[in-house]
């Protein structure tokens, strides 16, 4: 049987990063916790924080569960993460700036050009342009999954719009006002200060032709978006617009948006919209929530979109056993958080070796998000197996297999008590002049019991997560 | 502020208004229902729904006026955009857009309403109608107090208060509109208990009752009624209260943005078209041409206000 790393427990006694939580956890009566539990399930619905992490789908208007618990790291833990995750983006980025460009990775025979320039998100649009400060990912989401003290991995890069700080900030605030005694036991690191971060950096990305206070806004595919609230939340810490696609317009070489006192100009435009609705002259000439012309401003410096068009060809999952080589061919050095093992289905080698261990791997499809469309070999009947394993022979090229991660472990508040439940965690690493990222991120926990699956659709929830100072 | 925010604004304030409205006529069918059942009260339902200002969209789905399609027609039918659960909905839905623009304090009215009427509607088999009436004045008066409470003096709060002058304005104009025969000095219906039955019925509509009672005292006339639902300022639903409102919030915006609009000027002119009016130069005129004309022109300033402000096409 497999053991998890439990973040917490280290055989009877309590890891360091927990110390001061044991004590809580074991004088809080059952009553108190399920009156806070109330009490921040209706405060979260009074908010109305709605919301759907990036392309998990389910009901818009659905709450994520929130654990209580929080789940807690070392400054010296985290310094390791740190430095780990702001490696992989500037590597991700020097990757995008490459592919745009010279493609000397391809060259060098680094990476098949067919994984680049075949993919589905490479925009041919803006090969041959540099955006500002050659940054395409401003916002990058590095999910990263734990098996041990120090054993950390990346399971996926999220390069486009990764969506749920509005709950990593959310939860804190949730916790701080549950247990403000928490905080003044434990040194915790704030996270607040992330929406200053995120303005920040937009603002450092403006284009060439702004010669003044740049102009920020946030793009909404509009209220119906299960992220809405997300936007909204944003936009109202950053102090910034929310547009809608019909609240710009392109004249002159500038994009304008509409305002009770007449055009106002916008220099740059955090969009959380895919790009193949971002401009319907460049891209689906379907789209109703994009700006006709926008693409053209945007190549002539006139407005900077955040995060570039095109930077979707990095955070794909066949992209993604190659990131390690991206750090080492731009960067020169080792990668700190290593990849999980990875086997291409599309490789020969590697299709013999998954299809004879199918029921010992979890395979994905290539392009697939929100943990659907993938097979988690150990949960899975014998018929379950057999199915996916015709789907795959009809498209190997279409699956990447792992091994099963034992995903570590973090006490979980459930109905009988408490219990471990396994966890991942995603922090947002802020791109811009500077490379920045607040300390912590949101943890994703498996609500089930043995559930290794993480996802809000899939019966996850989210936790705070704690950054304790030195 | 971006024009689609302000226009989110504006509806917030006329949906919240307008449920208040259909919350009123509610009550008004309440007290017909206490009434004996004569020839004469058929009447009553079909002005009120005259007044919610889509009997038609009722006929087509019920057929003949009765008490409890009436109730279900304007208080939960979301196939009536003007009932209250229709507005309710819109509005919190147009707060949710524009979240931003809001304080803390407004949003939570909104959706606390929302989500009360969710829970309303889960059961409304066993809801009172008393206690809907009750309840939806509550959730309008808890919007309208956080946002004089809380709200900043700043663009977005003239846009509010616009949309709810406008809509009571018009609200007031229909409900005396479709009354205007009552108030018509004619001699076979003077001092008859139905007439004064229906002359606080209109009064009720517009939750005036005790408020005209304490303004004039003595005996209900008409020439008294039209002067305290059109030329007295004191009255909260007034059309000059309510002209007056629009007037001064336009005034502010002109002076916030520092440039006068078509708005300005079409404003003066609806207001100078009820300062110069008289209750005789009303009757001369006709009530229900001058309420006709009245709805007309405040129409026509609210295209003035969207083109020169909401539509962001400058």
């Amino acid at each position: 049987m497999t053991t998890y790393f439990n973040e917490m427990f280290d055989g009877k006694s309590v890891r360091d990063p927990y110390a001061r939580l044991g004590d809580w956890m074991a004088t809080m009566p059952a009553d108190r916790r399920l009156e806070k539990q109330a009490e921040a399930e209706a405060l979260f619905r009074r908010i109305g924080i709605t919301f759907a992490v990036y392309g998990e789908g389910g009901d818009p208007d659905r709450l994520i569960p929130f654990d209580m618990f929080p789940r807690v790291f070392t400054n010296h833990e985290w310094g390791k993460l740190e430095r780990g995750i702001k490696q992989r983006a500037r590597a991700l980025n020097a990757f995008l700036v490459d592919v745009y460009g010279r493609a000397e990775i391809v060259r060098a025979g680094r990476i098949p050009a067919r994984l680049v320039f075949q993919n589905e998100a490479y925009e041919r649009a803006v090969a041959g342009f540099v955006p500002p400060k050659g940054v395409y990912s401003h916002i990058v989401g590095i999910d990263i999954v734990r098996t041990g003290p120090t054993d950390f991995f990346v399971l996926e890069d999220n390069c486009r719009t990764p969506s749920g700080v509005s709950y990593m900030l959310e939860s804190r605030e949730m916790i701080m006002r549950m247990f403000p005694e928490l905080f003044r036991e434990n040194r915790i690191e704030p996270v607040d200060r992330y929406p200053e971060a995120l303005r920040r950096t937009l603002a450092s990305v403006a284009p060439a032709k702004c010669d003044r206070d740049p102009t920020v806004v946030i793009l909404t595919p509009g209220h119906f978006n299960s992220a809405y609230y997300e936007h909204s939340f944003l936009a109202d810490l950053m102090g910034v617009e929310l547009v809608e696609g019909a609240d710009l317009f392109v004249e002159g070489g500038f994009v304008w948006m509409r305002t009770t006192e007449g055009p106002k100009r916008v220099d740059v435009i955090y969009r959380r919209l895919d790009d193949a609705f971002i401009d319907p002259l460049c891209f689906r000439p379907d789209s109703m929530l994009g700006v006709p012309g926008l693409m053209d401003v945007y190549r002539s410096g006139g407005v900077t979109i955040c995060s570039a068009p095109g930077a979707g060809v990095a955070d794909d999952k066949a992209i993604y056993t190659y990131v390690p080589e991206m750090v080492r061919f731009y960067l020169g050095e080792e990668p700190i958080i290593p990849n999980v093992p990875t086997w291409k289905c599309g490789n020969a080698d590697d299709l013999g070796h998954v299809l004879s261990n199918l029921k010992d791997l979890v395979v994905k499809e290539v392009h697939g998000s929100g943990g659907y469309g993938m097979l988690v070999g150990p949960k899975s009947t014998k018929a379950q197996i057999e199915e996916f394993r015709e789907r795959i022979k009809a498209d190997p090229a279409n699956y990447i297999a792992q091994p099963t991660l034992a995903l570590s472990t973090t006490p979980t508040f459930v109905e009988e008590g408490i219990a471990p439940r396994h966890v991942d965690l995603r922090p947002y690493c802020l791109v811009g002049e500077r490379i920045e990222l607040v300390p912590g991120g949101l943890t994703r926990v498996a609500l089930r019991e043995g559930s290794l699956v993480v996802n809000s659709s899939q019966g996850g929830g989210v936790k705070d997560t704690w950054v304790l100072a030195e | 502020m971006l024009s689609r925010t302000a226009d989110n604004l504006y509806w917030i304030a006329r949906y919240m208004e307008r449920a208040e409205t259909a919350a009123r006529l509610l009550e008004v069918g309440a007290r017909i229902a206490l009434l004996p059942s004569a020839q004469g009260y058929r009447n009553d339902w079909d002005s009120l729904l005259r007044a919610s200002g889509n009997a038609a969209g009722y006929a087509a789905k019920y057929g003949a006026p009765a008490e409890k399609a009436i109730e279900s027609w304007l208080f939960f039918d979301r196939d009536n955009p003007n009932s209250v659960a229709s507005c309710i909905t819109a509005a919190r839905e147009n707060g949710r857009i524009v979240r931003t623009a809001l304080t803390g304090q407004v949003w939570d009215a909104l959706n606390t309403a929302f989500q009360e009427l969710r829970q309303l509607e889960a059961r409304r088999a066993s809801c009172e109608l008393s206690r809907l009436t009750d309840w939806t004045m509550k959730q309008a008066a808890m919007v309208r107090g956080s946002i004089d409470a809380t709200l900043l003096r700043n663009d977005g709060f003239n846009f509010l208060n616009i949309g709810y002058y406008l809509e009571r304005g018009d609200s007031t104009a229909r409900l005396m509109d479709v009354k205007y025969y009552v108030l018509l000095p004619q001699l076979e219906y003077v001092g008859s208990g139905l007439d004064n039955d229906q002359w606080s019925m209109l009064l009720r509509a517009l939750g005036a009752h005790r408020a005209f009672h304490w303004a004039y005292g003595g005996e209900i006339t008409a020439a008294k009624i039209a002067h305290f639902l059109i030329l007295n300022p004191q009255s909260p639903r007034a059309l000059i209260t309510c002209v007056a409102g629009m007037a001064n919030h336009l005034g502010r915006l002109a002076k916030y943005y520092g440039r006068e609009t078509p708005a300005q000027p079409a404003v003066q002119d609806l207001l100078k078209m009820i300062e110069t009016a008289t209750v005789e130069t009303i009757f001369d005129e006709g009530l229900h041409e001058f309420l006709t004309r009245f709805v007309g022109e405040a129409a026509r300033l609210g295209a003035v206000i969207h083109d020169s402000y909401l539509s962001g096409d400058m």
